[in-house]
């Protein structure tokens, strides 16, 4: 059941796919790291040293983009209805979604990240930091961005409501993840990660629920 | 399994308004209820109460059996081919291929396999829903306003496949201003307004 139910929302996300998702996200992020250096000035040293935090930044705002379409078509069209009747509940079918959304970002947005890389002269070892971060950090960002997407599917104005929702969320992800560039130790790292598993194992119940309420409303 | 529906002394609330109260009714294999009334009654609402979508304020409902719902939401994807909507909702509910063809062209959909589902007109989708009902396969038919947008043979076609559904020992309310042609205990919503 739950490979019925990936395989579609994958079809409907993935870049290309049924609900327009596309590339824009990828596109919006690189012109983000291109932008940079025009406005702060070529010094490579400089670019080096604040362009790991930027790319954060980047991937933290691409990720708000593709929000709008996530939930809100779906509950409209009253496919959670459907599925209810047929005793999918709204917690799995979250969790599949979460699954699907972060597939049809984040390794793509890991791939951008080497161009964005050297437009930013960041050295090796900032890159390798900055992956694993990015790997540890985007499950946080798509749980986040799942559970907002779902409390304001039902409202009008909804999408730019969660990206401003999504935002102060998010600012534990990017103090570590983007700190963990200034520490070699790995804790930034670790903390990335813990935080996002957190946030992952949340989000289909907190989402869950807010589709049931928006049900009743 | 014997299929049921009953409900005992259903009352709605929406916001403020209290929609209706005291709504009983019981349903076995077979019988159908048509839930008339005016727009804004609270016909959806009971249908919606009867699903389990939605809490009553008060009064319980008891269903046996599986529970289909057709409502003016097609649930279908607008970007993707009626094949690939409809083969989702199969896929899911275990429909055989075949039975998903057959259904198909009993509702003269074949044809439009290839049509994204935002291209059908406002009948089609109506018929590519009644065809997703038919896959699930399930006793208990739940129909809001299920003839809106459907032209003369649609009408007909429907209300052909809820008596051949009743006969096979289903159960079906079916919520409509219009009226329906297969006999059916008649429960006006206007007597329960609180």
């Amino acid at each position: 059941m739950i490979g019925v139910l990936l395989r579609r929302d994958l079809a409907v996300l993935l870049p290309g796919g049924r609900r327009g998702g596309s590339l824009l996200p990828l596109l919006f992020f690189l012109a983000v790291a291109m932008l940079y250096p025009f406005a702060v000035g070529p010094e490579p040293e400089l670019l080096a040293r604040t362009g790991g935090g930027v790319i954060w930044v980047a991937a933290l705002l691409a990720a708000i983009l593709p929000l709008e379409r996530l939930v809100s078509a779906d509950l409209e069209a009253g496919v959670f209805d459907q599925l209810y009747l047929r005793g999918v509940s709204e917690e799995l079918a979250m969790a599949s979604r979460l699954l699907a959304h972060w597939l049809a970002f984040a390794p793509l947005l890991l791939l951008a990240a080497l161009p964005a890389a050297t437009l930013l002269n960041l050295p090796a070892e900032t890159l390798r930091i900055l992956l694993l971060g990015l790997l540890a950090g985007t499950p946080g960002l798509a749980a986040i961005g799942l559970a907002i997407a779902a409390l304001t599917a039902s409202l009008r104005g909804g999408a730019a409501l969660s990206g401003l929702m999504v935002i102060p969320l998010a600012v534990p992800i990017l103090i570590f993840g983007a700190g963990s560039l200034a520490r070699p130790d790995g804790s930034g790292l670790a903390l990335t990660a813990a935080i996002s598993l957190g946030l992952c194992a949340l989000a289909p119940f907190a989402a869950g629920a807010a589709i049931r309420a928006a049900r009743e409303g | 399994m014997q299929a049921r529906l009953a409900a005992k002394d259903i009352a709605c609330r929406r916001g403020d308004r209290l929609l209706f109260r005291g709504v009983s009714c019981a349903l076995a294999p077979g019988e159908a209820l048509h839930v008339a009334g005016a727009n804004g009654i609270g016909k959806s609402s009971l249908i919606r109460i009867l699903a389990g979508l939605l809490r009553p304020f008060a009064g319980e409902v008891t269903r046996s059996g599986g529970i289909g719902l057709l409502d003016e939401r097609p649930a279908l994807d607008p970007q993707a081919s009626l094949q690939a909507a409809l083969g989702f909702w199969a896929a899911l509910d275990g429909t055989k291929p075949m039975a998903l063809t057959e259904h198909a062209e009993a509702l003269g959909l074949y044809d439009l396999f290839d049509v994204p589902v935002r291209y059908l007109s406002t009948g089609q989708t109506k018929r590519a829903a009644l065809a997703r009902l038919l896959g699930q396969e399930v006793p208990i038919w739940l129909l809001d306003e299920p003839l809106n947008g459907l032209d003369t043979r649609g009408v007909a076609l429907a209300e052909q496949l809820v008596a051949h559904h009743l006969a096979n020992g289903g159960i079906a309310v079916i919520a409509s201003h219009q009226r329906f042609a297969t006999p059916a205990a008649t429960l006006t919503l206007a007597e329960f307004a609180a």
